[in-house]
């Protein structure tokens, strides 16, 4: 899961503190592992180099620091660009493609419309794999066929997604 | 019945088979609320979509099993809804190949009965409806079962058959729901093989629902079907 991207999805909701992000971060996206605050700062850091959010004036009170962070046009172009990039199948899929709809459903945007290009990307793929899978020798075709099943439960996990969406949603919106 | 004797309209050109703004209701329960699909010539459509959510209604539309309550069908530049029940009957006969999740063999007959069946119906010579219904059964691999009853026979056999005695017509359009939903994933896997070779090599469109993604990616693409609408993907490099 890309912490920087997950970050600036935050930001695209409003400006907030390093702190505020930690805490919705660890609420919605980590089961068990909160982010290093360190982690955040450092992010956010890096973030600012590259033009993706500005940081404020440093605010009066206790704590490392107290400054509200806003995500830039370039910040909010990179979180829209990846939030519609369909992602490549691999044992994190779920992961990102969770963060994803999350945030989307967070920030107003085409939750459902993310879920189905996710979907047709993993379509054509199996497709290919299909045809792979029928024109290869045995060995071949195992492995073709093991990958098509690992599609397989991706969609069917979209699926699902997909069906719950609006529970999902008044879940994010009640939180 | 040919396409020509269907009700004159402009289009030459065009897709094989059309649905626009499709409704459909059973009772007070809508299950089509405006499905639009283009399916052309030769190409093999995957309809997809939860259960309930309108893909059969879909279905059973475009083959005028049922006309739709509003919208157009229309099939190879004729409206197809606006025919009567008897002549729907006989395009189903003539141009349009069926297969179930259950072939719905007749038990009582042999499969090579079953399967010359569609072309007994159409009058055929009855030798020669035999003869072909023996080639269809060397094409679905079932040599040696033509003097079987159905009900001797296994899943995967049975749908083969129902396959050989939709396509012994060579219609123009198969229709096909969930027509492995009752097999395991290897017999399906080799229906599916036949049944895509065999249209694809008769040049025969092909109408797909299916919930299932592996049968799905048999097909040149899917469309989606949520409560009773049809929802293509978003485009894709490399796909259509």
């Amino acid at each position: 899961m890309s912490v920087p991207l997950t970050l600036l999805g935050l930001l695209d909701r409003e400006p907030s503190h390093g702190y505020d992000l930690k805490r919705d971060y660890d609420t919605y996206f980590v089961r068990g592992k909160p982010l290093p605050p360190g982690q955040v700062y450092s992010t956010l850091g890096r973030l600012a180099r590259d033009g993706k959010v500005v940081a404020g004036e440093s605010e009066s009170g206790s704590g490392p620091d107290r400054r509200r962070y806003a995500i830039t046009p370039t910040g909010r172009a990179e979180v829209e660009s990846w939030l519609a990039e369909p992602v490549d199948s691999d044992p994190n899929l779920q992961t990102v493609l969770f963060v994803k709809v999350v945030l989307a459903l967070m920030l107003g945007r085409d939750a459902e419309g993310y879920l189905d290009r996710q979907r047709a990307s993993h379509l054509q793929r199996m497709r290919e794999l299909t045809t792979l899978r029928r024109s290869s020798d045995p060995v071949d075709a195992l492995l073709a066929d093991h990958r098509l099943f690992h599609l397989e439960a991706d969609l069917r996990w979209i699926d699902l997604t997909a069906a719950r969406l609006t529970s999902l949603a008044d879940l994010v919106a009640a939180s | 019945m040919s396409a020509a004797d269907l009700p004159a309209v402009p289009t030459a050109k065009g897709p094989l088979l059309r649905a626009r703004d499709l409704h459909r209701s059973f009772g007070s329960t809508p299950a089509l609320r405006g499905a639009e699909l283009s399916v052309d010539a030769g190409e093999i459509v995957a309809v997809m979509g939860p259960s309930g959510s309108g893909k059969s209604t879909l279905l059973h539309c475009l083959a005028g099993i049922f006309p739709p309550d509003r919208g157009e069908v229309w099939f190879d530049g004729g409206r197809l809804d606006r025919l009567s029940e008897s002549r729907r009957t006989e395009l189903r006969r003539t141009s349009f190949g069926f297969v179930f999740q259950f072939g719905q063999l007749v038990p009582e007959l042999t499969v090579a009965d079953n399967i010359a069946l569609p072309l007994l119906f159409n009058r055929d010579d009855r030798k020669d409806a035999y003869r072909r219904a023996d080639e269809w059964l060397t094409r679905l691999e079932l040599d040696g079962l033509g003097g079987r009853r159905t009900g001797e026979l296994s899943g995967g056999q049975a749908q083969r058959v129902a396959i050989a005695r939709a396509l012994v017509i060579h219609p123009r359009v198969l229709f096909a729901d969930e027509p492995t939903g009752s097999l395991d994933s290897l017999t399906g896997e080799r229906a599916m093989d036949l049944l895509t070779d065999l249209a694809r090599a008769e040049g025969t469109t092909v109408v797909l629902v299916t919930h299932d993604a592996r049968v799905a990616a048999y097909a040149d693409r899917e469309v989606m079907v949520r409560d009773g609408l049809v929802t293509s993907p978003y485009p894709v490099e490399g796909g259509r």
